[in-house]
């Protein structure tokens, strides 16, 4: 039903646990299913030094916290906004269809998480990088 | 083939050493493994032994005394007449031609129908069915234990009731109804002259697990699946009491006392009365076996992970299931780490797109998405062994802990306790 990626994130998920003061703190809630993901993350001059994730959920919500939490580190954070649900799939090789929120939900955190950023820190950001200030 | 073929699982530890490990199976609920003997006794009419029992020449004629044979003791394990035993393909074909069968054929009598809230989906599918073309369905509530009550019954039959179907035991928390109490009052209503009222039972997960008598438990219709006590799938019964008239579902051939049309699967019915009397035959020791596993199993899982709870009432249940809600996890991830560690289970609580709540096992009990989330179904069987048991104990704490290490819930609530187990990965 899974594929190996999803079973690999399952039994070995990375970047478990919290910031104790994290630069973003993003959470996502999909009502649907009931999965909720909370997102922190450690930023430094435009560049995401550290990412954690906690999530109550089923498999792929699991590894798609996983998967995003390892794409996450070592990006710019100008890059990590146009990570997209799609890219999260195709990391885990593929999610079956009634699956897919899973990889949304790790994206709305992120979406969330990078919101929480002051501008300065996303001075590279291309979505997100407006004058508003959260 | 041996009698306990074992099967291994290659595995590898947090150091990447390889280890080989049984695979264990706990989902007997959902199936199990066909007896050997089983098989022997089916053998001939899969191959020499090819005669469509409707002919009336030699090969016809054999395979018309082998369902003949196993019809007699399908009887006699039920404690019923041959004539009242019909075969059919399963347990979801027997429920919904005792269902649709009565209601169509008593629908001048009056078109209302008494049932529960976690029926078997063959059940509830057949009453939205009946529901949708005119009929009433009461479906009763089962609470917090998972048992329906006798005064609920009682107040929900009115004149135009013409059937009560009430399941034998749940299929995923085990518990037991009350069938002998509603078959008293079923009686009561007919003495006072309500002549067309039919009691049915799905016994689906009793048969070969608990003693099941028609007459004991009074009931006009009983449905039976055999792949549920180690016979062959695809072949089932229905036990329709003489004088209970049926519309049949399938137009064809007259078969079966014109029930229920198509060419008798021979080696399959002669495979489930095979099964049927060894597991009747064997039946005390088969329920102390699964009882003792069951609650081997249980008492350790409780005293080694916190937050467990037990799902319906513990005392009035089959032996060889127990349903477990691990708080703060999600079933299917509990569910598939077990299985990447050669132990199958089930879970009732599996999460997707368009579904916030549980199995409707586990919302007629009164869980929801918060608290039913988390819902594991162990089922034993004949073949399993102490053994069994004890490397889900080994395993199964360790899994758990490592699944709440990810909940937010689980974090703030154990960190918190004095007996809480876990650490938190602060960084």
């Amino acid at each position: 039903m899974y594929s190996d990626a999803v079973l690999k994130h399952l039994t070995n998920p990375q970047f478990v646990g919290e910031i104790e003061r994290p630069s973003a703190r993003g959470e996502s809630f999909n009502p649907v299913c009931g999965d909720r993901m909370t997102l922190m993350l450690q930023v430094s001059d435009g560049l995401i030094d550290e990412a954690r994730f906690l999530v109550d959920g089923c498999p792929p919500s699991i590894a798609a916290g996983s998967v995003l939490t390892g794409l996450l580190v070592g990006r710019q954070v100008g890059e990590a906004t146009l990570l997209t649900p799609q890219q999260v799939s195709a990391e885990l090789g593929g999610l079956p269809r009634n699956k897919e929120h899973c990889a949304i939900l790790a994206i709305d955190a992120l979406r969330a998480a990078l919101a929480t950023l002051p501008a300065v820190s996303r001075t590279e950001s291309t979505r997100f990088g407006e004058d508003q200030n959260p | 083939m041996p009698e306990n073929e074992e099967r291994m699982k290659v595995d590898y530890d947090e150091e990447g050493e390889r280890r080989v490990m049984r695979r264990v199976y706990l989902d007997n609920s959902a199936t199990t493994r066909v007896d050997n003997k089983v098989v022997e006794a089916m053998l001939p009419y899969l191959t020499g032994s090819f005669g469509n029992a409707s002919s009336t020449h030699y090969w016809g004629q054999e395979a018309r005394q082998a369902i003949e044979d196993a019809r007699q003791r399908v009887a006699t394990a039920l404690n019923a007449n041959p004539g009242e035993v019909i075969f059919v393909s399963g347990g979801t074909e027997s429920d919904n031609l005792a269902i649709k069968g009565v209601a169509e054929a008593y629908a001048k009598t009056g078109r209302h129908i008494i049932t529960t809230r976690f029926e078997h989906s063959a059940v509830m599918k057949s009453c939205a069915d009946l529901e949708s073309r005119g009929w009433q369905v009461t479906y009763l509530p089962v609470y917090r234990e998972g048992v329906v009550r006798i005064g609920d019954v009682q107040n929900a039959l009115t004149d135009s009731t013409v059937l009560v179907t009430v399941m034998h035991a749940n299929n995923e928390i085990g518990t037991i109804q009350p069938i002998a109490e509603i078959s008293q009052l079923i009686r009561e209503r007919r003495a006072a002259g309500q002549k067309n009222l039919f009691l049915h039972t799905d016994a689906v997960q009793t048969v070969g697990k608990l003693p099941v008598d028609v007459q004991a438990l009074g009931v006009d219709l009983l449905s039976l699946s055999s792949h549920k006590f180690n016979g062959p799938k695809g072949c089932g019964v229905l036990y329709v009491r003489r004088g209970t008239r049926l519309h049949k579902q399938l137009h064809g051939g007259h078969h079966e006392r014109d029930l229920r049309s198509g060419t008798e699967n021979v080696p399959q019915i002669v495979g489930l009365a095979q099964a049927l009397e060894l597991a009747v035959t064997d039946l005390p020791a088969r329920m102390e076996h699964c009882r003792r596993l069951r609650d081997r199993l249980e008492t350790g899982l409780i005293a080694a992970v916190p937050y467990v709870r037990v799902n319906g009432d513990r005392q009035q249940r089959v032996p060889g299931v127990t349903n477990l809600n691990f708080d703060f996890i999600e079933g299917e991830g509990l569910q598939i780490s077990l299985d990447l560690k050669g132990i199958a289970v089930s879970t009732g609580s599996a999460c997707s797109s368009g579904s916030t709540e549980p199995s409707h096992v586990l919302v007629a009990l009164g869980l929801d998405s918060e608290n039913g989330r988390g819902t594991i179904r162990f089922s034993f069987g004949v073949d399993n062994t102490e053994e069994d048991v004890d490397q889900v104990l080994n395993v199964l704490p360790a899994l758990v802990d490592k699944l709440r290490q990810l909940s937010p819930r689980a974090r703030l609530i154990l960190n918190h306790e004095p007996g809480g187990q876990m650490v938190p990965t602060i960084i």
